[in-house]
């Protein structure tokens, strides 16, 4: 994904299947923590990375989550199989959702998710095809603190 | 106040962690709509839902949160007991509503996680 990746790792997520859904990433924020990876920072990735599964798990046949890891930031990269989003701008509101009943009924689907992603990334890129698939790159930027004890990037 | 205390307030029973009832507990969040969990609750606060599947454990795993309050007398599923076990995550069951459970732990001080949305994080 970038150059000079410290720790890189993909990680399959079967679509459909609500029964895992969560799994990537549990298994991401343990990595994240033993990598030392601040704690505001593992929360902000572990949100967004499961936020990215219940999308895979809810709308898509099957898809991937690459985790990786720089000095600077933490990069996720999620590719699927699924519907494709025909308009972005739209999908990234708040309230909009196409979810079905059965997703609703687990406790998601209120629309909230890509504009969640968007909150806890500090860069986030969609590129979708319609009946091929949605790429999802986001960015959370890693600062160290003891260099910048009053930046606090990440108050987005 | 402790999980102890929550748990007196509620009268709850505790269906997992009861070797975790003496963790600090000040706010809460109160939702049924895991979305907007993901999207509002705060790290060590305790999350009070009516849901019972394993995703809200999952939920709460993610967000750090201290405990899972069920209300409305809810009782998840085993599949969701045998997940938060393995993640060490409490869960209590009151039978009292989610406006009761809100409004008791409130009288007693705790917080919402957040007061209201907007320019929060």
């Amino acid at each position: 994904m970038r150059e000079s990746s410290k720790f890189e790792k993909s990680f399959d997520v079967e679509g459909g299947s609500f029964q895992k859904a969560g799994n990537v990433s549990g298994q991401i924020k343990s990595i994240l923590k033993d990598l030392g990876v601040p704690t505001d920072i593992v929360r902000k990735v572990a949100i967004i990375c499961y936020e990215s599964e219940i999308n895979i798990v809810s709308y898509a046949k099957k898809g991937t989550i690459t985790l990786a890891v720089t000095d600077n930031a933490v990069n996720i990269e999620t590719k699927d199989e699924g519907p494709g989003i025909p308009d972005i701008d739209l999908a990234m509101k708040e309230g909009y959702s196409t979810a079905t009943a059965a997703v609703r009924e687990m406790g998601f689907g209120a629309g909230m998710g890509l504009a969640n992603m968007k909150k806890y990334s500090d860069h986030l890129i969609i590129t979708s095809e319609v009946g091929v698939g949605t790429c999802v790159k986001m960015t959370v930027m890693n600062f160290p603190k003891l260099l910048h004890p009053d930046l606090t990037p990440f108050n987005i | 106040m402790t999980l102890k205390e929550v748990q007196d307030i509620l009268e709850a029973e505790v269906l997992v962690g009861r070797d975790q009832l003496q963790k600090p507990v000040k706010t809460a969040f109160a939702a049924d709509l895991m979305s907007d969990v993901l999207a509002f609750a705060k790290p060590d606060s305790l999350l009070l839902t009516g849901l019972t599947n394993p995703q809200v454990v999952r939920t709460a795993d993610i967000l750090d949160i201290t405990a899972i309050i069920m209300v409305r007398g809810k009782k998840p599923s085993e599949e969701t007991i045998k997940l938060a076990e393995e993640l060490k995550i409490p869960i209590l069951s009151t039978r009292y509503i989610l406006f009761e459970t809100s409004g008791r732990l409130h009288a007693k001080g705790i917080t919402g996680c957040i007061e209201k949305v907007g320019g929060e994080m």
